[in-house]
């Protein structure tokens, strides 16, 4: 799972009110390499939620707290942006509702979001 | 003539593949909206003809929608046409020297192809039509085999194959430009695709939906019953960034049984991944997971630029999501292990469209579009059965055939604003609507009777290209 994949999803659990965002208990992390594409990078930086990306990086801090002014034009900026974005991926761990504390399981980097019958 | 007044501006001729007919004119208008074009055709213009005249456009706009079209074969800059060939001499001459001279200059080389549709003539005949041409001032040498320049005669001898007029019905003879991408069908091929399952879509179909949903370079796209990935595959081939979703953990891991004929299991690396790294466009690839389309996880945003996808009908896929009409008993506590499997209930397909038109309403940006396929029981089909929804417009609805009495639908719609409040629940509760309740009640209408009314020798056709597309 990738961490642009991780900054759009949320606790779907019924009645959490407050699913967003999933925390990320990594067991694996790994760094794949992607083209750099500023343009992708400079389309998503306005859908992202910029301090959930931030939270999700904890003590890696490699961006700033706040959005930089003129990123389109910040070629380092957006590689930074990029590598969080789509090079950095969770293969085992887990994403939490920051709410119930339910668990969602990451196994060989896919996501299992499945309710059980009881929380839908 | 009509050829004299249109001298003024150019005019273009597309050549298109007489198959999926009714795909190809969303197709052509979507690949020109992308250019911020109207679809303007010529006088005469015929949908279901194979050539289609097209105005106001520039010979970029042609070559652009050229690098994307899996519907034409390839486009011309129209010189001359008529009826016969006296007919498209004079419009030839009428044509603006200045405008064929910069293609006929002394240091180029050249060639002249001869293309005839519904009629195949004899080499010899071929000759005689080049040599004809000979009233055109072409001052470069031959070169069959890397010419500069390639010009075309196209003749029309009708669709119907079991009436071939002697002569052609209309003549065109233009300056080729390009060609269209139906290479990508046989390069793209489910039947060399890495990972397949039992309902992979067909490669050209898969980029023609990509087309008709205006998918372009940096678009973020997203199909929710992403199964092995056949409609991400075409996506990541225009430049887009894709992602899906299945309720089916086997598929989504690419486990389980091989839909392969002489493998019994499926191999280690089979997935949608693998498959988009066949294809070189694995950096367009950001996730996939396992989940419920009824209960999707994003977070409410306008995230995606195209929703494409091709839902379960319950014919060779069943249509499930998670939940349970038992008394629920709550599992102790946190036990959730990777390994639960939950309890599925029936999806009716109503359900799934209703759902889908609502996630897209919310999901979509505004200018994108929704592109799947709807199951029909062609007996009882009518417009109204389409669902609607007030943020989605429906821009095409085009139908493919699969038996005497069921085809499936291609519906295309655009959002075209932001959900209120009040816009929340699609359109579908239309009595006409019926035939999507109860579950599996498309199954049993697939099944049911009218088939063995039909002539045998007609239904064992019929069966086996449904097998192959449903």
């Amino acid at each position: 799972m990738k961490l642009l994949t991780h900054n759009m999803l949320t606790s779907h659990v019924k009645g959490v009110t407050k699913g967003y965002p999933l925390l990320i208990k990594a067991t694996e992390v790994k760094v794949n390499e992607v083209d750099f594409n500023p343009q992708f990078v400079s389309r998503m930086i306005p859908k992202l939620e910029w301090s959930a990306l931030v939270q999700a990086l904890g003590q890696r801090q490699d961006l700033p707290g706040e959005l930089v002014a003129d990123y389109e034009k910040d070629d380092e900026f957006l590689k930074k942006v990029h590598r969080v974005l789509l090079e950095v991926e969770v293969v085992e761990g887990c994403l939490q509702c920051p709410e119930s504390g339910r668990e969602f399981p990451i196994s060989r980097g896919i996501p299992n979001m499945l309710l059980n019958e009881d929380e839908v | 003539m009509a050829a004299t007044n249109s001298r003024s501006r150019l005019q273009y001729l597309l050549h298109l593949a007489q198959d999926n007919l009714d795909f190809r004119l969303p197709e052509i208008t979507a690949l020109l909206a992308l250019r911020g074009k109207p679809f303007q055709p010529g006088e005469n213009f015929r949908e279901k003809c194979p050539f289609w005249c097209l105005d106001g456009l520039s010979e970029e706009d042609v070559r652009g929608i050229m690098a994307r079209s899996v519907c034409a074969k390839s486009a011309f800059e129209l010189w001359g046409h008529g009826q016969t060939h006296s007919e498209l001499r004079t419009s030839l001459l009428n044509y603006p020297a200045e405008r064929m001279s910069p293609f006929m200059q002394k240091d180029s080389s050249y060639r002249i192809n001869v293309y005839t549709f519904n009629k195949t003539l004899e080499f010899a005949d071929r000759i005689k039509r080049i040599d004809a041409m000979v009233y055109l001032p072409f001052e470069g040498t031959v070169s069959l085999k890397s010419p500069e320049h390639v010009f075309c005669l196209l003749e029309d001898y009708g669709t119907d194959p079991n009436n071939i007029p002697e002569h052609p019905n209309y003549i065109y003879f233009g300056r080729w430009i390009a060609d269209g991408q139906r290479e990508l069908i046989r390069s793209h091929s489910v039947k060399n695709r890495h990972f397949i399952g039992n309902t992979s879509m067909d490669a050209g179909l898969s980029f023609i939906m990509a087309n008709h949903a205006k998918v372009k370079k940096d678009d973020l796209v997203f199909d929710p019953f992403v199964g092995t990935g056949s409609l991400l595959v075409a996506c990541s081939q225009f430049g887009a960034y894709v992602c899906g979703a299945d309720i089916d953990y086997n598929t989504i891991h690419g486990r389980g049984r091989s839909s392969r004929k002489n493998q019994k299991w499926r191999g280690p690396d089979e997935n949608i991944r693998a498959n988009l790294r066949q294809y070189g466009t694995e950096d367009m690839y950001l996730d996939v997971m396992v989940s419920d389309a009824s209960k999707p996880a994003w977070r409410k945003a306008a995230l995606f630029d195209a929703i494409i996808t091709d839902p379960p009908y319950g014919i060779r896929e069943s249509t499930r999501r998670t939940g349970s009409h038992k008394d629920i008993t709550k599992p102790p506590d946190g036990i959730y292990a990777e390994s639960h499997i939950s309890v599925s209930q029936a999806y009716h397909l109503s359900d799934i469209f209703t759902d889908l038109l609502n996630f897209s309403a919310h999901q979509l940006v505004v200018g994108g579009r929704l592109v799947y396929w709807l199951p029909v029981y062609r007996p009882e089909y009518c417009e109204e059965m389409i669902p609607l929804h007030p943020c989605l417009r429906l821009t095409s609805n085009c139908e493919q055939t699969l038996s005497s009495h069921t085809s499936r639908r291609l519906i295309t719609m655009e959002k075209i604003k932001e959900p209120e409040e009040l816009d929340s629940m699609a359109h579908v509760a239309d009595p006409c609507f019926r035939p999507y309740e109860g579950h599996n009640a498309f199954r049993e209408k697939y099944f049911s009777g009218v088939n063995k009314r039909c002539g045998k020798q007609d239904n064992k056709s019929e069966t086996a290209e449904s097998a192959d597309t449903l």
